[in-house]
């Protein structure tokens, strides 16, 4: 293993540097009916599930397959990728917000080879490579962070819990038989660089145990001040500390009974991991979502207080999933979102259609927002 | 034979869905055996050590990276995060396994060329593993040493014409949907607009002077496809504010069964005939749509753009003409006091280059006060929350109207300023005693 240089010289970091020129610009890279027909879309049709139709006002028309994948990819799939898109598709392809892969062609009579292609394709051990889907009123791709595969704060893994949690889902993201799409995300802690919070149906990384302290590193590791002034409830306060060999060392003390394990004092000081087998687990969030359309961008809420992680499939938290998602199959009006039929319905009868036990972690009492979700009307209903 | 053991991981081959571990499993495999010579700078075996160091993981219930790690390539303040793994000795390939991220092009479109020369890059200066792509929206390049961050930034920069994207205390790379490249919703050029602000704003990006991170994002439409309401300290969606466009004739093709509905999206389950009244006009939340000697009316000024009418009947519906978006701010996730949603902050703006004013008037205005009185780690959205929706619209200098408020306050605690009250705060005891006494 030689080292190869590309051109850098250490020794001169500033000689023929280049910074600050951006991305690649986005119209390098259009395929040449997006090129020509941009801003001039007239409207766009579902042909079946995976498969779209835009059709422009030129008359032209690209058709879209759309097609599932994990997030975490090779270089090998990647190239894979690109022999297909080259195949078939002119040489370019896109991805989608939420790790789909779109292939594109403008001609319907390359859809169906195209299709048959990606379709054929498997990896060694069973699974597709290219699944077809994820449009329209089904469960799309799961846009996800990632978990233990590369993070450090996780109370999950990321990748792992989606594979099971797709497989279960995986004959909605084929079909279109749901009122509405249904947006599912995970986040493996509350940092929730996947956003998840408007989703509708979030899984959520959570730990439960507080933080355990590190006293003989902790103040040649941290800045004590900016641990203590990262905790949102004050639970941490300066501290000395005897260590078994007699020496005094600065460190921290925290008030267990006020901690919501936010894990925010360890993303500011590592000698203050929360990281627990039996602590870290999963947490269910309903009903969010990002759209517009009809009613306004919702939070989801939490529904399911803590699930384990019961690597490598996820059972408990996938049958759980499943249940919302059939009740809300079977409940839901047409065009209806998760969280537009449990305000419907009501979130008394949300818990029973989904066989949910409610339980006192359920009820918002973190600061002032908490009172605006206690119910202030008389108006409710008989549940069994 | 792979390197470690992986019982538990190789339960997630089997199952329909693409399994990832498959595909590291296949790109072990495939650097061990090099049938083209790559010349690897870091070891072969990383993702052998990949998955036996995430196998420890679903065995422990517990990651095993370790905290961050200052990395970085001269100059930048971000676009590399530090990672090392806690089992060095066990793991040696994954001892160092830095990620970096790479500013994907708006819309995430690629040549194939383009994405074989990252490839051919990544195999030879990384582990081949990424993320197409971070939730933020970057290329993700998972796992390289140290010596290899300014050897990968020379050749993206002098090779590739490409640049790394944002992380830290940063503008973070922005992000757009795919507008009207392929949109027929799309209000503006999310694409365009991405890439301007992107590039005049490169220094905020590369070099942390912020209190933390803030985020753009384009939406071309209220269905907001990339959640920029959710999750953008600055949300730029499409809308419109004159007339949606009607087809009529395309109106009753769909009230006759012609045109299947909402683009075709319910077509796994058997819905009924096609009813317009109980699908659109009866779901419109601000009930202005009727139907009269057959045909679809619509009292624009009362309508709210919330595209449901227009999502279900796309080729009848169309958004307007004189369009434009609306911005909205501080979003964020949970950390730490709770998420919120974007708030509207400017109802409507044309989106024209060269983006003057949505620069002037609302981005730096908005980063002069962030900047000015954020705290260390507090989100525009929190120092909203803290000094009050009313100073941002002062730094800004725009007019408070009824559109940036749900409802009005539910209390009299106003903050009224002195100059408001005639007369002034200095009042004169005595005086006052004269009439009033002890």
């Amino acid at each position: 293993m030689a080292f190869v240089s590309s051109g850098y010289d250490p020794s001169k970091p500033m000689e023929n540097r280049i910074t600050d020129i951006g991305p690649r610009k986005y119209d390098e890279f259009y395929p040449p009916v997006i090129a020509k027909n941009k801003g001039k879309w007239l409207y766009h049709e579902i042909l079946q599930p995976g498969v779209l139709v835009h059709v422009a006002e030129s008359g032209d028309e690209v058709y879209t397959v759309r097609v599932g994948g994990a997030r975490l990819m090779s270089t090998s799939l990647i190239r894979e990728i690109c022999e297909i898109a080259d195949k078939h598709c002119g040489g370019y392809v896109r991805w989608t917000t939420r790790n789909n892969v779109e292939f594109m062609v403008a001609d319907k009579a390359k859809v169906q080879p195209l299709i048959d292609d990606l379709s054929g394709r498997k990896f060694d051990g069973g699974s597709f490579k290219f699944p077809v889907g994820g449009t329209g009123a089904g469960v799309t791709n799961i846009v996800h962070t990632q978990g233990w595969i590369h993070c450090h704060t996780p109370a999950t893994d990321a990748s792992g819990p989606v594979k099971a949690t797709m497989d279960v889902l995986f004959e909605d993201f084929q079909k279109m038989r749901l009122p509405a799409q249904v947006r599912v995300s995970l986040a493996c802690c509350l940092n929730m660089c996947g956003a998840v919070h408007c989703s509708d149906i979030a899984i959520l990384g959570y730990h439960r145990k507080p933080p355990m302290l590190d006293h003989e590193y902790l103040d040649k590791m941290c800045e004590i001040p900016l641990a203590i002034a990262a905790c949102p409830t004050a639970a941490i306060k300066p501290a000395k500390v005897t260590l078994p060999d007699g020496k005094e060392v600065k460190s921290v003390a925290v008030n267990n009974d006020r901690c919501m394990f936010c894990g925010n004092c360890y993303t500011m000081c590592p000698s203050m991991p929360l990281a627990d087998t039996e602590g870290d687990g999963i947490v269910l969030m309903v009903g969010g979502k990002v759209s517009n359309r009809i009613s306004a961008p919702k939070f989801s809420k939490v529904v399911v207080a803590f699930l384990p992680n019961e690597a490598p499939r996820w059972p408990s938290t996938t049958s759980a999933i499943k249940k919302i998602i059939e009740a809300y199959s079977a409940g839901a009006k047409k065009y209806e979102r998760v969280g537009e039929w449990a305000e419907r319905i009501g979130w008394e009868r949300f818990f029973e259609k989904c066989e949910l036990e409610f339980t006192h972690h359920l009820i918002d009492d973190f600061r002032d927002p908490a009172y605006y979700t206690w119910r202030q009307t008389s108006q409710f209903k008989f549940t069994d | 034979m792979a390197k470690h053991a992986t019982p538990l991981l190789d339960q997630l081959e089997s199952g329909p869905w693409p399994s990832f571990v498959s595909d590291l499993k296949a790109q072990a495999a495939k650097r061990a055996k090099n049938a083209e010579n790559i010349e690897f700078q870091i070891p072969t075996d990383v993702v052998e050590d990949l998955l036996g160091i995430l196998e420890l993981s679903f065995k422990h219930g517990r990651t095993h990276w370790k905290h961050g790690g200052i990395v970085g390539v001269f100059g930048y303040g971000g676009g590399v995060i530090g990672r090392y793994c806690d089992q060095p000795e066990e793991f040696p390939g994954v001892a160092h396994f830095h990620t970096m991220r790479v500013a994907q092009p708006g819309g995430k479109f690629y040549s194939t060329e383009y994405l074989r020369q990252i490839c051919d890059l990544w195999d030879m200066r990384g582990s081949g593993i990424t993320n197409m792509h971070g939730s933020t929206g970057d290329i993700i390049f998972l796992g390289t040493t140290t010596p290899q961050l300014e050897e990968v930034f020379f050749e993206l920069t002098h090779n590739l014409n490409q640049d790394l994207g944002g992380s830290g205390s940063n503008l973070r790379t922005p992000a757009d949907c795919i507008g009207e490249a392929r949109c027929e919703y799309a209000c503006y050029d999310t694409q365009a607009l991405c890439y301007d602000l992107t590039n005049e704003y490169q220094d905020e990006l590369h070099r942390p002077a912020f209190p933390y991170k803030f985020k753009f994002k384009f939406d071309g439409c209220p269905n907001c496809c990339v959640a920029s309401i959710a999750r953008a300290d600055l949300s730029f969606i499409g809308t419109w504010r004159d007339n949606i466009r009607i087809d009529q004739e395309a109106v009753q093709a769909y009230i006759g069964g012609e045109i299947a509905p909402n683009g075709g999206a319910h077509s796994g389950r058997d819905w009924g005939k096609f009813d317009i009244q109980a699908e659109v006009i009866g779901r419109c939340p601000t009930q202005c749509m009727w139907m009269e000697d057959g045909k679809l009316k619509i009292d624009d000024r009362e309508c709210t753009r919330c595209m449901h009418c227009i999502n279900v009947m796309p080729r009848a519906l169309r958004i307007g003409n004189d369009r434009g978006c609306s911005i909205f701010a501080g979003a964020k996730a949970p950390i730490l006091d709770g998420a919120q949603m974007g708030s509207l902050v400017v109802p409507f703006i044309k989106v024209e280059e060269p983006y003057s004013e949505i620069k002037e008037t609302v981005i730096e205005p908005i980063w002069d006060w962030w900047m000015e009185e954020g705290k260390n780690r507090e989100r525009l959205g929190e120092l909203m929350k803290r000094q009050g929706f009313q100073k941002m619209l002062e730094v800004m200098d725009l007019k408070p109207v009824p559109q940036h408020v749900q409802e009005p306050r539910h209390n009299p605690y106003i903050f009224w300023k002195e100059d408001e009250v005639d007369g002034g705060w200095e009042r004169d005891i005595n005086e006052f005693r004269k009439y009033h006494k002890r």
